[in-house]
């Protein structure tokens, strides 16, 4: 990488102060209200599949996620995911839902490359390394739980 | 001896060369812009009959430079060149256009200011008496920008104020030593500057300095002041630039404020939900061939300065940690 010189920095300056910022109180209630939104109606499901007689802690869990990951996949199907996603953010990345998005958006994208190179190969180019550092930390978790119970 | 050289990095022509016809193609949102009435062909959607977004920013270029040679009356193989590049990796849509145009092809990159590093070369070699006819293009696709460039389309990810929309587009314009208005007077081609930018959502203020830079040194170079244009026009600085710009031209002693503007303003209303702008190889392309290249034949306009702007990067040299180097190219159009 080559030496930030002191014109380099005083331009950054100059720029940093110059710049919008982002409406942050805006886009922190929003997300607040649709991630609330989308838990409430996890939360709705997965009363409904109880009420259907589903076991509590493991059956109507599994079934409301895998409703939840549907749900985001058909909404990002219609291309209306990441007309929610642009007014909520994080409201809408953090959840189960968003993680739908982020892997059928690229599998979305690149059929054009054909469903080997493109479909396949690109489906976790966003998904990716939270699949990576999501199973390794709680790999890593897991083994500390093991060693500190004993 | 170089004999129409003009101080260090200007060429004045001795016989300007002419823009003797233009063509524009404009997607859908640059359809429903201001700048509506001024382009030949707006596309309902973004597919433009093809099979991917590739494909369709391959024609909208093809599609103007076959009109723009239409307008010209400039009998097809008398097309001694065909200039033009595109920010698609290997400059794809320009040479696949290419391939179906069948001309002698230069490919050129100078990312969003290819417009005026075409019009550039495509002068030189007709004022220097290597052509009579050359056809310049240059094109962008927002969503095939936004593949390469950035995210998948469908993901719902939030962008900065500090944001620009690519320009889904293609421009090209016949150049030519017919006896025309507008001419190609003066090209001033600009030195890469990088301000230590890193942010590729604020293309506008990483770019803002080479645009600065360009216009000093055309300014220098030429003898002439601000006072001599009509319009100073930018080629894609959108909001954040052109206030950026203004503010270090005013640092220099440059007061353009009465008749300065940008192209990634001129393409989009406020309401349009483009955050800072425009960018892309069509921003200004579309704007200068469109809006600017009309209202000078109409004569609202006789002296303007184009000052097309580049960010010279990859996404991949960008992880890697780098700052983005930017260029700037400026063209004088005049009515003589």
């Amino acid at each position: 990488m080559a030496k930030i010189t002191q014109d380099q920095k005083d331009y950054q300056e100059l720029v940093k102060n110059s710049k919008p910022k982002p409406p942050y109180l805006k886009n922190l209630v929003m997300a607040f209200l649709v991630g609330g939104l989308i838990c409430v109606i996890g939360q709705l499901i997965l009363n409904f599949y109880i009420s259907l007689g589903l076991e509590s802690t493991k059956e109507a869990p599994s079934a409301t996620s895998a409703t939840l990951v549907f749900l985001g996949a058909f909404l990002t199907g219609l291309g209306v995911y990441d007309k929610i996603g642009k007014r909520a953010g994080a409201g809408s990345i953090v959840p189960i839902t968003g993680f739908a998005n982020s892997i059928v958006a690229p599998a979305m994208e690149f059929k054009s490359e054909g469903y080997v190179f493109g479909v396949a190969a690109k489906m976790f180019v966003v998904a990716g390394p939270v699949l990576v550092y999501g199973i390794a930390s709680s790999a890593l978790i897991g083994l500390i739980y093991y060693v500190v119970k004993f | 001896m170089a004999v129409k050289k003009l101080g260090a990095q200007t060429v004045k022509f001795q016989n300007p060369p002419s823009i003797i016809a233009t063509a524009t193609v404009v997607g859908p949102v640059e359809g429903k812009g201001p700048l509506r009435n001024y382009f030949d062909l707006i596309l309902g959607d973004f597919k433009f009959q093809e099979k991917s977004w590739e494909k369709a920013e391959k024609k909208m270029l093809k599609e103007a430079v076959e009109m723009a040679v239409k307008k010209s009356g400039v009998p097809s193989d008398k097309i001694e060149y065909f200039i033009a590049g595109d920010l698609l990796n290997q400059i794809i849509s320009a040479s696949f256009a290419a391939r179906e145009l069948g001309y002698p092809f230069l490919g050129i990159y100078g990312a969003c200011s290819t417009v005026a590093e075409g019009l550039g070369i495509g002068a030189m070699l007709v004022d220097g008496g290597y052509a009579d006819n050359i056809v310049v293009g240059t094109s962008s696709h927002f969503c095939s920008a936004e593949r390469q460039y950035r995210f998948p389309l469908e993901l719902g990810n939030q962008r900065p104020p500090t944001a620009q929309r690519t320009v889904t587009g293609a421009g090209a314009a016949v150049i030519s030593t017919k006896n025309q208005n507008p001419r190609i007077t003066y090209v001033t081609t600009g030195k890469v500057i990088d301000m230590g930018a890193v942010d590729p959502n604020d293309m506008g203020s990483a770019m803002a300095p080479a645009a600065v830079d360009t216009i000093v040194m055309h300014l220098e170079d030429s003898k002439r002041t601000p006072e001599d244009y009509d319009l100073i026009v930018t080629g894609d600085l959108a909001s954040v630039g052109k206030d950026i710009a203004q503010k270090l031209m005013l640092q220099k002693g440059i007061d353009v404020s009465n008749k300065y503007t940008d192209c990634g303003l001129l393409i989009y209303s406020p309401e349009q939900d483009v955050h800072a702008g425009g960018s892309g190889c069509a921003c200004a392309a579309v704007v200068t061939f469109g809006y600017i290249f009309n209202e000078m034949q109409k004569g609202r306009y006789n002296k303007i300065l184009i000052v097309a702007t580049g960010a010279l990067m990859n996404s991949t040299i960008v992880q890697q940690g780098e700052t983005i180097p930017c260029i700037a190219h400026a063209v004088a159009l005049e009515n003589l």
